[in-house]
């Protein structure tokens, strides 16, 4: 049974707490959990309002001709939504054949090979990919790579494999840095120890620290995946933009998020229910890849406990 | 105190000799004019204060201080006569023959067996020798009792004192001619130790061990031969004060620091 509290005798010279320092806790302690509660009433109020907007496109349409329509027709009110689906998987694969090796490799050098001067100008200068606005890369993709694509193919140069380049050196900041993360956090005993056996440089990095590091590295091409199926702009001025399912990789294409952008600004009706629902699609694959770094997460957990 | 039962003989040959060994980490002198014998197949403990450059000097016969950039070795030192600092000698082989243990367990985030089969995989032995092996190495490690039902198991998920036991079997499996032991036993648990010093002896007759220790009572429990280091000033390199048989260390030095050592009135 809890004691009751009870006045400190006459004679006690412990302070009491002061009646400002505990409302300033309580103050303190709220402010933080609002802080924390607009984040999460953000992610539910836009998937309230996006799903209570794209709804009906399941609904009318259709889940199957909907998700599995291979028509993409607004004019003649047809409304499929697999040649976009087939757009953006063929996107973002190809931009991850691409992006990992660079990322990882980046990732190796960075942890293991460069000196930390070396370090201290390359790891910025990855991070700063990050921080160049899409925009950019996607003019980058229009000027520069679309006439040299279009030079191998019989194209203009607009379609999936300008997309790939382009989409393969934006993921390769979230993928380097995550994963040079993962392998920085190997305890040093362990890359001693491999040396001492006997090991060179090589066969430590990938014999001993790849593997100690796989689960770090596979959540931060999942967490890649995430930013290559999001990327709007720069694939936007560079795949085409025709929601077909294209004939050759240098055809035009178009993805979930490009056709949203492109048809927002005129769409109306069951049109814009459509763009809704496909944004719903959107939603549930990064909430998909989420969790699927947590599982993978938890999965190692077990394993090193041994299970 | 209790000593080795068996001598090793006095006509013993060396299987590593030091001659006028100094050792820089950039400008700081860490250790000088060290010349010292270790004998084969015998069991030799560097003994001293916290800081004396014990670790150091183990560091140098594998040549680990190679992977530190801006540490420097004058002065030669010699595996069967051939000087291991030698230009084009090959830091990667010289590994492979000298196997080292580490005052923490290290074991690889990978199960027992491939941690086990690591080294001779290394090698390109094939996979039919390799059950023999990892079994051999793990019966002479003092482990094979409590994992061979479980050698699919992580190793992180041994004890602390298996998982250093682990490692001793991941060195034995490539048969190395000397393990470098820095000390070994002290984030392990006393029965862990006591198996730890029961294989070292039992290992006597087939490599030359080499372990540093702050225990002075297992010095003396594990060790033919003992040397003392001391670094005098804060500083200054440190230095090898006495190298003898183990006994005469500990019941006769000849040096006033090593006595001052031994019974405990500084260090």
């Amino acid at each position: 049974m809890p004691s009751l509290p009870s006045m400190p005798s006459e004679n006690s010279n412990l302070q009491l707490v002061s009646r400002a320092t505990h409302l300033k806790e309580i103050a303190l302690k709220n402010l933080f959990l609002l802080c924390a509660f607009v984040a999460v009433a953000g992610v539910l109020l836009i998937f309230g309002f996006v799903g209570f907007r794209g709804w009906p496109a399941f609904a009318e349409v259709g889940p199957w001709s909907f998700l599995a329509g291979t028509e993409w027709n607004p004019t003649d009110g047809v409304y499929g939504i697999l040649p976009l689906i087939w757009g953006t998987v063929v996107v973002m694969l190809g931009a991850l054949v691409i992006g990992t090796p660079l990322a990882v490799g980046t990732a190796v050098f960075l942890s293991e090979i460069a000196t930390p001067r070396v370090r201290g100008i390359v790891r910025p200068a990855v991070e700063l990919l990050a921080g160049i606005p899409s925009v950019i890369y996607g003019f980058f993709g229009l000027i520069i790579l679309r006439p040299i694509i279009a030079n191998f193919t019989d194209g203009l140069g607009f379609g999936a494999i300008t997309a790939w380049f382009i989409l393969a050196i934006m993921i390769v900041p979230t993928i380097a840095t995550l994963s040079e993360d993962a392998l920085r956090s190997i305890p040093p005993g362990i890359r001693e120890a491999s040396y001492a056996m006997g090991a060179t440089t090589w066969q430590t990095i990938y014999k001993v620290l790849i593997p100690a590091a796989k689960i770090g590295i596979i959540d931060a091409i999942i967490l890649g995946m995430g930013r290559a199926i999001g990327e709007t702009m720069a694939v936007l001025m560079v795949v085409g933009n025709a929601p077909v399912f294209p004939e050759s990789i240098a055809a035009p294409i178009a993805t979930l998020t490009t056709q949203i952008v492109m048809d927002m600004p005129y769409a109306a009706g069951m049109h814009r229910t459509a763009l809704f629902g496909m944004a719903i699609v959107l939603f549930l694959a990064s909430m998909g890849l989420v969790a699927l770094v947590r599982l993978i997460s938890r999965f190692q957990t077990s394993i090193e406990a041994g299970r | 105190m209790s000593y080795r039962a068996t001598p090793v003989a006095d006509d013993a040959p060396e299987k590593i000799t030091v001659t006028g060994l100094d050792f820089f980490y950039g400008d700081f002198h860490a250790l000088t004019d060290i010349t010292v014998g270790i004998k084969e197949k015998a069991v030799t403990a560097f003994i001293g204060p916290s800081g004396c450059g014990k670790s150091t000097f183990l560091r140098c016969f594998n040549r680990m201080n190679d992977l530190i950039p801006g540490t420097r070795a004058e002065g030669t030192i010699t595996l069967d006569g051939q000087d291991i600092y030698a230009a084009g000698v090959d830091p990667v082989d010289l590994r492979r023959r000298i196997g080292m243990i580490f005052q923490q367990p290290n074991p690889f985030p990978m199960s027992i067996y491939d941690n086990v089969a690591f080294g001779p995989r290394l090698q390109g032995i094939k996979k039919a020798e390799l059950d023999e092996i990892v079994q051999t190495s793990l019966e002479r490690a003092n482990l094979w009792k409590e994992t061979k039902d479980i050698l699919g198991r992580n190793g992180l998920a041994l004890s602390g004192g298996q998982q250093q036991r682990l490692c001793i079997a991941r060195v034995l499996a490539v048969e190395p001619e000397v393990m470098l032991m820095d000390e070994p036993c002290s984030a392990i648990d006393p029965t862990s130790v006591q198996k730890i010093e029961d294989l070292m002896d039992e290992l006597k007759d087939r490599i030359t061990i080499i372990i540093v220790t702050h225990n002075m009572q297992q010095a003396a429990r594990v060790s033919d031969f003992t040397a003392f280091f001391l670094q005098e000033l804060a500083g200054e390199a440190a230095v090898l004060v006495e190298y003898d048989r183990t006994p005469n260390i500990f019941t006769s030095p000849k040096d006033r620091r090593t006595e001052d050592y031994i019974t405990g009135r500084f260090g």
